[in-house]
C-alpha cells in the first residue's frame, strides 16, 4: 500500500516535472517573443514619432481640429498619441503571438480574431482622422464664403457643416469597426433626418414671414449695393 | 517644347499659314461679343497706322465663348478699317482664333498667345483686354513701339483712373511689388501690356505652368519674371481705363488672381528679393499717373460692417495666420465706432506681410488665407476712402507714396517672419 502511494506520488511528480519541462521552454519562448516585441514596438514608436515630427503631423492635426479635441480631453499631442498607440498595438500583437505559443486551448481563436481586427482598426482611425480634416476644411470654407458674402450667422453655418460631417464620419467609423452597426445607422438616420426636418419647419413654416421679409430686404439691399460699390479693385 | 501641349493641330495649321511675323497682338476672350468689335477695330487701326510695313497677326485665344466672339474677331475685315480711317497696310494683317479650352482661364490664354508668338518668331507682342471699351488705336504703338524701336522687353500700362478705382492696386499690389522687387511699376498686374519675343520665350520655358496658380493671374508672374530676370522694363501711358466686366471686379476672385499669385511668386523668387534692396525708377512714356475726381457713391458703412463682422467671425482663422499682437490690434479696432475707426498704414503692411509669410508656410489652405484677407482689405479701403475723400491728385499720390515707404521700411519684418515664427 505504502509502496503504491509512493509510486503514484513519484509518477505524479514526474508527470508534473515532465509537463513543466515541456511548458518551461514555451514560457521562455513567449517571454523572449514579448521582449523582442517590446524592442520592435519601441523601435516602431521611435521611427513613427520621428516621421510624424518631420511631416509636421501636429500642424496637420491642429488644422483638422483633432489637437483641440485632444487638449480638451487632457491627452498628449497627436504625434505622441499615435506613436504610443502603434507601440501598444505592436507589443500587444507580439504578446498574443507569444501566448499562442503556449498552446492554451481556446486562446488561439481569440488571438487570430485580434489580428483580423487590426486592419479594420487602422482603417477606422484613417477614416476618423481624414474625416476630421475634411470637416475642418469644409466648415472653414463655408465660414469664409459666408463672411465674404455678408450672410447672417456665418459661424452657425460653419458649425452645422462641421457637425453633419463629423456625424457622418462617426457612423462610417462605427460601421467599419462593426460596433453596433444597425444602431449607429439608425441613429445617424434619425439625427440627420431630424435636423433636416427641423430646418424645413424652421424656415418653411415657423419663419415663413421672416424668410419673406429677409429675402425681400436682402434682394433689395443687393441691388442697392451693386449700384453703390462700383469701384473696381484692379 | 512648351507649345506642343498648348497648340491644337488646327491652330498650328493656321499659324503655319501665317508664317513669321514682326508684330503679334493677343486677345484672351470669353463671351466678349458685346465689347470685342470696337477693340478689334482699334487694334487693326493701330497696326495699320503705326506698323504698315511690319508683318502682323491678331491671335484670339478663346475660353469657349458661346456668343460668337471668335467669329467677330476673325470676321472683321481689314477693309472696314481702310474705309473708316483712310489707311493702307502694305502687308496682309492676319486674324486667327483658337479655342484653348471649354472653360476660361487667363493663364492658359496667355500661354497660348506666348506659344504662338514663339512659333511665329514675333519680335514685339501685346496683349489687349477684349473688354477695354476705352481703347484707342494709339494704345498699340504705345505698347509695341518701346519694344520694336527701343529694345525694351516689357511695357506695362499707366491708366487715367478715378481716384477711388484700383484700390487693391494702390494699397497692396503696387506698394508691395515695389518694396519687394525694387521697381516703381504702377500696374504690376495689367490687362494690357507689351512684351518682347525673348521675354515671352523665356517665360514660356519656366515651370510656372505646372502649378495651379498659373491658371489665373499669370500676368503678374510675367512682370515678376521680367524684373527678376533683369529684363528692360518701361511704362506707357494709355489713357482712361474702365472695367465693364463685373466679375473681374469681384473682390475675392480678384484677390485670388493678383494677391494669391504675388504671394505664390514670392517663394520662387526668394533669392532675388531677399538680397536686393535698391529702388529703381522705371522709364515712363507719357505721364506717370493721372487721377480723375468725379464724385462717386460708395457705401463706406458696409465696408466698416464687413470688416468688423469679419474680424469677429474669423478670429479662429486669423489666429493661425496673424501674430498675437496684430490680431489683438485688429480686434481692438473692430470694437471702435465707425467715426473712430482707422486702419493705419503700418498695421496694414504688417497684416499683409504676415499673410504672405503664412501663405508661404501653408499654415492653412492657401486659398482660405487669401479669402480671409478680404474683410481686412475692406477695412483698409474704408480708411483710404475716408482719408482721401476730398484729396487732390497730388494728395492721393502722396498717400500712396507714404504707404510704399511703409512697405519698404517693414521689408526686414517680412524677411524675419518668412522662415522664423512658426
Amino acid at each position: 500500500m505504502r509502496e503504491m502511494i509512493v509510486s503514484e506520488l513519484t509518477q505524479a511528480f514526474q508527470e508534473l516535472a515532465r509537463g513543466f519541462a515541456h511548458f518551461l521552454p514555451r514560457l521562455m519562448v513567449m517571454l523572449i517573443i514579448a521582449f523582442l516585441g517590446w524592442v520592435i514596438a519601441s523601435l516602431l514608436k521611435f521611427i513613427l514619432r520621428s516621421i510624424l515630427r518631420l511631416a509636421k503631423f501636429d500642424k496637420l492635426s491642429e488644422n483638422a481640429g483633432a489637437s483641440q479635441l485632444l487638449n480638451q480631453a487632457a491627452l498628449p499631442s497627436s504625434t505622441e498619441l499615435l506613436s504610443r498607440f502603434v507601440f501598444w498595438v505592436a507589443w500587444l500583437g507580439f504578446i498574443l503571438l507569444g501566448v499562442s505559443v503556449l498552446g492554451i486551448v481556446g486562446l488561439q481563436e481569440h488571438v487570430s480574431k485580434f489580428f483580423l481586427f487590426l486592419p479594420r482598426l487602422f482603417v477606422s482611425l484613417f477614416i476618423f482622422f481624414f474625416g476630421l480634416l475634411a470637416a475642418s476644411f469644409f466648415s472653414r470654407a463655408a465660414l469664409l464664403a459666408a463672411v465674404n458674402a455678408n450672410l447672417p450667422a456665418p459661424r452657425l453655418l460653419s458649425i452645422s457643416i462641421r457637425t453633419i460631417i463629423i456625424i457622418f464620419v462617426l457612423s462610417m467609423v462605427f460601421e467599419e469597426l462593426g460596433l453596433a452597426e444597425q444602431t449607429m445607422l439608425l441613429a445617424f438616420g434619425i439625427v440627420f433626418g431630424a435636423m433636416m426636418l427641423a430646418l424645413s419647419i424652421a424656415f418653411g413654416v415657423g419663419g415663413r414671414d421672416l424668410a419673406r421679409q429677409f429675402l425681400e430686404r436682402r434682394l433689395a439691399r443687393r441691388k442697392k449695393e451693386e449700384r453703390e460699390d462700383e469701384l473696381s479693385p484692379l | 517644347m512648351a507649345e506642343e501641349s498648348v497648340l491644337t493641330d488646327d491652330f498650328l495649321r493656321q499659324l503655319i499659314n501665317v508664317g513669321e511675323v514682326d508684330i503679334l497682338v493677343g486677345l484672351p476672350t470669353y463671351n466678349n461679343a458685346r465689347t470685342v468689335g470696337p477693340v478689334i477695330e482699334a487694334i487693326r487701326a493701330g497696326i495699320v497706322k503705326s506698323f504698315p510695313r511690319e508683318r502682323a497677326v491678331i491671335i484670339d485665344a478663346d475660353g469657349g465663348s458661346q456668343d460668337g466672339t471668335p467669329d467677330l474677331v476673325t470676321g472683321a475685315s481689314i477693309n472696314d478699317v481702310r474705309h473708316a480711317s483712310n489707311l493702307y497696310a502694305l502687308r496682309t494683317l492676319h486674324s486667327i482664333s483658337t479655342q484653348y479650352s471649354d472653360t476660361p482661364a487667363s493663364g492658359t490664354a496667355l500661354r497660348t498667345i506666348l506659344a504662338a508668338a514663339e512659333l511665329l518668331r514675333a519680335r514685339a507682342c501685346a496683349v489687349i483686354s477684349p473688354d477695354s471699351t476705352t481703347i484707342e488705336p494709339e494704345w498699340i504703338p504705345r505698347l509695341l513701339r518701346p519694344i520694336s524701336h527701343e529694345d525694351f522687353d516689357l511695357v506695362t500700362p499707366v491708366y487715367r483712373r478715378h481716384k477711388f478705382e484700383g484700390l487693391l492696386m494702390r494699397n497692396l499690389l503696387y506698394p508691395m511689388t515695389r518694396a519687394i522687387y525694387g521697381r516703381r511699376l504702377r500696374e504690376p498686374y495689367a490687362s494690357e501690356f507689351g512684351f518682347s519675343g525673348r521675354l515671352g520665350s523665356q517665360f514660356l520655358g519656366q515651370d510656372v505652368w505646372r502649378h495651379e496658380a498659373s491658371r489665373t493671374g499669370t500676368e503678374i508672374s510675367l512682370t515678376i519674371a521680367a524684373i527678376t530676370g533683369g529684363y528692360r522694363l518701361c511704362q506707357s501711358f494709355l489713357g482712361p481705363k474702365i472695367h465693364t466686366d463685373r466679375s473681374s471686379s469681384d473682390l475675392v476672385p480678384a484677390m485670388r488672381q493678383t494677391v494669391g499669385t504675388l504671394f505664390w511668386s514670392l517663394e520662387a523668387t526668394f533669392p532675388a528679393w531677399s538680397t536686393s534692396a535698391d529702388l529703381q525708377t522705371v522709364p515712363t512714356h507719357g505721364c506717370e499717373y493721372e487721377v480723375t475726381q468725379e464724385p462717386v457713391r460708395v457705401n463706406r458703412k458696409r465696408l466698416y460692417e464687413m470688416f468688423c463682422s469679419g474680424v469677429g467671425e474669423l478670429a479662429p482663422v486669423f489666429s493661425s495666420i496673424l501674430s498675437a499682437g496684430t490680431l489683438a490690434e485688429l480686434q481692438r479696432m473692430a470694437s471702435l465706432s465707425e467715426g473712430d475707426f482707422r486702419y493705419p498704414a503700418e498695421l496694414w503692411v504688417r497684416t499683409v506681410y504676415e499673410f504672405a509669410a503664412s501663405y508661404h508656410k501653408s499654415v492653412i489652405s492657401r486659398d482660405h488665407i487669401i479669402q480671409a484677407m478680404a474683410p481686412l482689405y475692406r477695412g483698409r479701403m474704408f480708411t483710404f476712402l475716408g482719408e482721401n475723400r476730398d484729396a487732390s491728385a497730388e494728395e492721393i499720390e502722396n498717400s500712396v507714396e507714404m504707404l510704399c515707404h511703409e512697405f519698404e521700411r517693414l521689408k526686414p519684418y517680412l524677411l524675419e517672419i518668412w522662415n522664423g515664427r512658426e
